[in-house]
This record gives C-alpha cells, structure tokens and sequence, in this order.
C-alpha cells in the first residue's frame, strides 16, 4: 500500500478534525457552572422598562440616581439614563429643537414660552435591552451579552476597550468609562432586580414615569399597559426588537 | 506490471513521518493548553459570554435601599404618606439613597434642603404635564419655606407633618 500525497493530507485532516472534536467535547463536560443566584431564576424574568411620557416632569431624578446607584463619572457626557428636552414648533415635527444639559442632571432651566403654539416635552432615554441588540452582535470577545432574564450586560473584566458596540448602538446608550478604559452601559440595575429591587431610576422617579417590568410575569402591570395604551418603541425601523417601551411617545422623537 | 512494494519500503521514510506527528502533536497540545488558560470557566454555558460575569454583576453594592426597607421601620411616616399626594414617590426620591442607614440606623441621613428639594419638581417650567401641580416660584410665597404651609408627607393644606 502506497501512501500518496492525497491519501496522507486526507487522514492528517481526518485525525486533526476528530481531536478537535474531542478537544471541544471535553472542554463541554470539564465546563463549571457558574454561581447560581439565591432565591433568584434566571430563566423565569424578561425585563424591560415602561416610560410614560405624559407622567414625565424632567426633574432629573432618575439620571442622579442612576449615576449614585453604579458610580457613573459626573463629567456631563458620561450617562446609563438622561433626559432630553423635547420643543416641536407649529407641528413642524421633521425639525424638533432637542436639548439635554448635563443630561437633565441638574435639571432643566427654562427655555421656552407657553401659548405660542409650540409644544415641548420630556423624553428619558437609557439602553433599550434588545433583544436583537446591535451591540451584542459586534463584540469580538464576548464582553457584551444578553442574560437569559433579557437584560444586555457588559463584562467589565472581559471587554477590551475596542469600542465596536459604542458605534453599533443606534441609540447611543454606551460610552468608555474613563477610569478603566472599558465600556459601561445602562444594565437595569441588574444588582438590584435580581434581589427583588426596582432599579435606581425607577426607585427616585417621583411620579412613576419609568417604571421597570418582567414581561414574564403575568401579575405585572406592563401587560395592560402595553394593552391599553399608544405604545411606541425607539428607531422601530432598526428592528433591534427594544423592550423599553414608551406610552405617548410623539413622533418627532428620535 | 510493477512489483509489490516491499512492507519496509513503505515506512522508509518513517522518520519523517514521527518528525511531524510529533509537530502535529506539540501544536495540538500547546492550543489546549492555550485554550485552558485563556477562555474563563464555563464561557460557552449560556451563550457566548463568561457567566461569572452575572454573580460579579450582582456583588454590585446598593445605594438606594428602596421604599420597602425604609417602611420596615418608618411605618408612622408610611401610613402618613399613603394617604396624601405623595403616595407616589419613594422615600429617597426626597431624602437621597440611603442603603447604608437602612443597613446601620445610626448613621444619620442629611435633612433635604426643603425649597430647593420642592423646586426641582415643582416649580413651572414649559414641558412639564400640565396635570402636575407648578408653582411660579417668584410669586408663590417667596420668602418662605414650602413647610410653613405644605407637610412634606402629605403636602395638602392642612396635612399631618
């Protein structure tokens, strides 16, 4: 029996394929599980957020005590969750003005004058948690995921700093925490909610505009919410499929 | 027609053959090592990510401890509040996160700055639902404090403090 070229490179790839395999089947039984949660299932939430526009006075609340609650840099262009001021003039809905000083931290001065036919309103933004997330897509290492309970996480020790989900996010939820170089995103408070907490911003808001929801739970108020109400979610047209869903939203917003 | 090879003259070149094996063999062995070292336990469980990365998430300390942990012991100021406007806001979206009173009473939270605190949500400002109660802060009793006439827990006239 004669070994050609052929014949030789075909078993070496046979061989090296059926190692790989091993390799990978040993990798999957010598796997440890992860620390499961107290008192808490994974598997039985779906979070997401309500945000009730009509209810929203732009107090600023929520954007302080996000930034109290998981120690966000104060400098103004460093947010998980701000506020946007909304001022739409005659109906002229392609053009709206759009401010968010400090991102509502301290606040909004007045700016605008009532009775001239224009109308303004307050717009809280923070990440969206889609399901399909653009930013979980483009992480290279797997910083950036989705949990099993529908929250989109960053693993601060894993992420690289590159930068990628920064770009790919349509709403511009993530930036680059200074301090260590790696990124840091709105993540439902997620060291609160699986202790039975609301988050920080639901917690301060005062007149229950942006209320936290577990679309699993059949209990929960969000299903006639989402039943009764006009209910709008942000840049639709992304199909990014958000679970922050926002009751008389007008359609100026972006 | 051509003579059967002879068996030795099959692994003639047996030499070279171990030479390479054993190449193959050190690369095999160096990835897994690699790999071993490199990917943190159980990446892979639930997806493409490290799920020790959810326990780290959840070490995270709280700030606020949340209206339920404040009505633990304040059960007076709670009933007092139920029944007024202010049923609706949670005890820190005035007083501030107070995680580490809840857990140690004895440290003592810093009273609110009272006109100030009020302002913030109350004064008028174009934007807000008209349905929310504003006042024109330079007109609405100026000089004084919010508190001579409106109880923080229940700030309808006349309201228990």
């Amino acid at each position: 029996m004669t070994v050609d070229r052929r014949e030789f490179l075909s078993r070496t790839g046979k061989l090296l394929l059926l190692t790989g395999t091993a390799a990978a089947a040993l990798e999957h039984v010598l796997a440890g599980r992860a620390a499961a949660a107290p008192g808490y299932a994974e598997t039985e939430h779906w979070w997401g957020m309500i945000v009730d526009i009509d209810k929203c006075i732009g107090c600023g609340n929520c954007v302080r005590a996000c930034k109290e609650e998981n120690d966000v840099p104060r400098e103004p262009y460093y947010f998980r969750t701000w506020v946007e001021r909304y001022h739409v003039e005659h109906g002229d809905m392609e053009h709206p003005t759009v401010d968010s000083p400090n991102g509502g931290f301290d606040g909004f001065p007045e700016r605008y004058a009532s009775g001239d036919g224009s109308k303004s309103f307050f717009v809280p933004k923070l990440c969206n948690h889609c399901v399909e997330s653009p930013c979980v897509q483009v992480c290279p290492v797997g910083a950036t995921f989705r949990s099993r309970d529908g929250v989109v996480l960053v693993d601060k020790d894993y992420c690289l700093g590159c930068r990628y989900c920064v770009q790919a996010c349509p709403y511009g939820c993530r930036y680059i925490d200074p301090r260590k170089h790696v990124v840091d995103k709105c993540d439902l408070c997620y060291h609160r909610i699986t202790k039975g907490l609301t988050t920080a911003c639901a917690e301060a808001c005062p007149t229950g505009a942006r209320q936290l929801v577990d679309l699993k739970d059949p209990k929960d108020p969000v299903h006639a919410f989402l039943r009764t109400r006009s209910i709008q979610v942000l840049k639709p047209q992304m199909a990014t499929h958000a679970k922050v869903f926002y009751a008389g939203l007008d359609g100026s917003v972006r | 027609m051509e003579a059967p090879t002879p068996r030795t003259a099959l692994f003639k070149d047996a030499e070279h053959l171990a030479r390479v094996a054993g190449l193959f063999l050190l690369g095999i062995g160096g990835f897994w090592v690699a790999q071993r070292l490199l990917v943190p336990e159980g990446f892979g469980q639930y997806g493409h990510y490290r799920p020790g990365a959810l326990a780290d998430k959840r070490d995270q300390p709280l700030v606020f401890a949340g209206r339920a942990a404040c009505e633990q012991c304040h059960t007076d100021i709670a009933e007092t509040k139920a029944k007024g406007k202010h049923a609706r806001p949670a005890c820190e979206a005035c007083h501030g996160a107070l995680a580490l009173h809840a857990s140690d009473p004895t440290v003592k939270p810093t009273r609110p700055d009272g006109r100030t605190l009020c302002l913030r949500c109350h004064a008028a400002l174009v934007g807000r639902p008209s349905p929310f109660p504003q006042i024109d802060a330079a007109e609405h009793a100026p000089e004084g404090a919010c508190t001579a006439c409106h109880a923080a827990h229940d700030p309808g006239l006349g309201g228990a403090p």
